[in-house]
């Protein structure tokens, strides 16, 4: 079924995406890709030290509801972009022409951010968009905070910057091509793989065509 | 008679090259792209084939790479034995080309100095090369920009000669499998088998430079990639990996001579955006 949906991707949003769901995503996206996500989550384990130490206490104790309250707060704006209900997007673009926001921009493998992706969701990251397979710890963290994986077709890279009006740079621009990237998006086309009840697309569309079983 | 080559030619060549091959994808892959609408069940699947014919359309006419993973280079050399070059060193000339393509084409820079500390080199060298001599006094250059999504699913089994046929059959349902959607099917899928460890994959890369409507030559390897390409497209994987009957566009399989103890397979997985370009100079 095709869907249009604006960000920020709220838990009432992702009530109505269900895998295998076409869906034209408008508004804000953030760009983050292999090692900009292991920056992110050096950046959170730094503030997380830094919290316990303040207490003098150590990660195995055990936190107070109001405290741990205060660290998810402390973590957020760790961050260089608002977590809760975002959508990130795994994606390294090529150089843009002049005049234009941004050169080819398809997805990139999301396997590879799999370490780090429950850790984002846990903050309250809602939407990711990528390609491939996720491990069981993502698909949980998905369950768990009511979000969703979008697949955009690889390797289509030049329609799919057509979708994108605006793109800067937001931080670790030492990165290149793998830096943290803010884009304005109109009618990017993704399609539902895993929503937030586990439902994964990838599973039961491949065997719906596979053949001599 | 030797034939004198100025380097500088070369330079010229393989910065052309990387720029014609990351924009325009070669005939043969176009071709096939085209045909694989009309054998896919998937509406979802058909509607993915249609874009990706929509995004080299694009991709062409607009100077936008058809993939922003604009790859490694990979470049295979053959060089007559009756050529000398002039004006400096090959490998250098090559690197330069690379240099020079990926800036002026407004490629990514995709290459890092070192696999563990991963520094970027911002300008996508060095490049891999693989040099071969042949007879004449030609230069032949092969230049496929590799990109990594593919890559990261490609496999070296060694295999023991008693596994035989099968077991070469399954080594390569095993790769494309475990590759899945996130090889970014359809795929093109070069097979290398023979030689040693580093040979057969050696060959499975370079059966990948091979256009995707001509079969191998030797008649059961021919049947080989006929058989296995059915096979894979029976997988179900389809096009993006999100259900259908096109997952693979070929399997293009190239053999060596091995060790009596030995049966090395190798399956390199290339994308849809399978790119190469052949120059002779």
């Amino acid at each position: 079924m095709d869907k249009y949906i604006k960000t920020p991707i709220t838990a009432e949003v992702t009530e109505d995406l269900r895998a295998g769901d076409y869906v034209y995503i408008t508004g804000t996206v953030y760009v983050a890709r292999d090692a900009a996500h292991k920056r992110l989550v050096e950046a959170l384990e730094k503030t997380e030290r830094e919290f316990y130490a303040e207490r003098f206490l150590s990660k195995t104790d055990g936190l107070q509801q109001s405290e741990q309250e205060k660290l998810q707060q402390r973590l957020r704006e760790t961050l260089p972009f608002p977590i809760v209900d975002s959508v990130l997007y795994y994606m390294g673009p090529s150089p843009a022409r002049e005049g234009r926001p941004i050169g080819s921009a398809g997805p990139t493998t999301a396997s590879r951010m799999d370490r780090y992706a429950p850790r984002l969701l846990d903050l309250g990251q809602k939407a990711m968009i990528g390609k491939g397979k996720r491990t069981k710890e993502v698909i949980d963290g998905i369950i768990r905070n009511q979000a969703v994986y979008f697949a955009a077709v690889g390797g289509a890279g030049a329609l799919l910057s057509k979708c994108i009006k605006k793109s800067e740079t937001i931080c670790y621009e030492d990165l290149g091509a793998e830096a943290v990237l803010k884009l304005e998006v109109d009618h990017f086309p993704v399609i539902v793989v895993i929503d937030r009840e586990g439902n994964n697309l990838y599973e039961t569309a491949a065997k719906e065509y596979e053949k001599g079983k | 008679m030797i034939r004198s080559v100025s380097i500088g030619i070369i330079t010229d060549n393989i910065r052309e090259m990387c720029i014609e091959a990351n924009h325009c994808l070669s005939k043969d892959m176009e071709q096939s792209l085209k045909e694989a609408v009309s054998r896919e069940e998937s509406p979802l699947g058909r509607k993915i084939l249609g874009q990706l014919q929509e995004n080299l359309q694009i991709a062409e006419k607009e100077r936008i790479p058809i993939c922003q993973d604009t790859g490694m280079a990979v470049i295979f050399v053959e060089i007559g034995q009756d050529v000398h070059f002039e004006g400096g060193l090959l490998e250098d000339a090559i690197h330069e080309g690379v240099r020079l393509g990926y800036e002026e084409g407004f490629l990514r820079k995709s290459v890092v100095e070192d696999p563990i500390f991963r520094k970027n080199t911002r300008d996508n060298t060095p490049a891999v090369i693989h040099y071969t001599l042949t007879a004449g006094d030609k230069v032949k250059l092969t230049l496929a920009p590799k990109g990594f999504g593919s890559e990261n699913m490609s496999r070296v089994f060694m295999l023991k000669p008693a596994d035989g046929i099968e077991g070469v059959k399954n080594a390569i349902l095993t790769a494309v499998k475990d590759a899945g959607p996130n090889a970014c099917p359809p795929m093109v899928v070069g097979v290398g088998i023979g030689g040693t460890f580093e040979k057969c994959a050696l060959l499975a890369k370079k059966a990948l430079t091979r256009p995707v409507d001509e079969r191998a030559s030797v008649p059961y390897v021919k049947e080989l990639e006929l058989e296995m390409l059915g096979r894979i497209n029976m997988l179900g994987i389809g096009p993006g990996g999100l259900g259908g009957t096109v997952t693979a566009l070929a399997v293009n399989i190239n053999t060596y001579p091995t060790h009596i103890a030995g049966l090395p397979v190798a399956v390199n997985i290339c994308c849809h955006v399978n790119r190469h370009v052949t120059r002779e100079l």
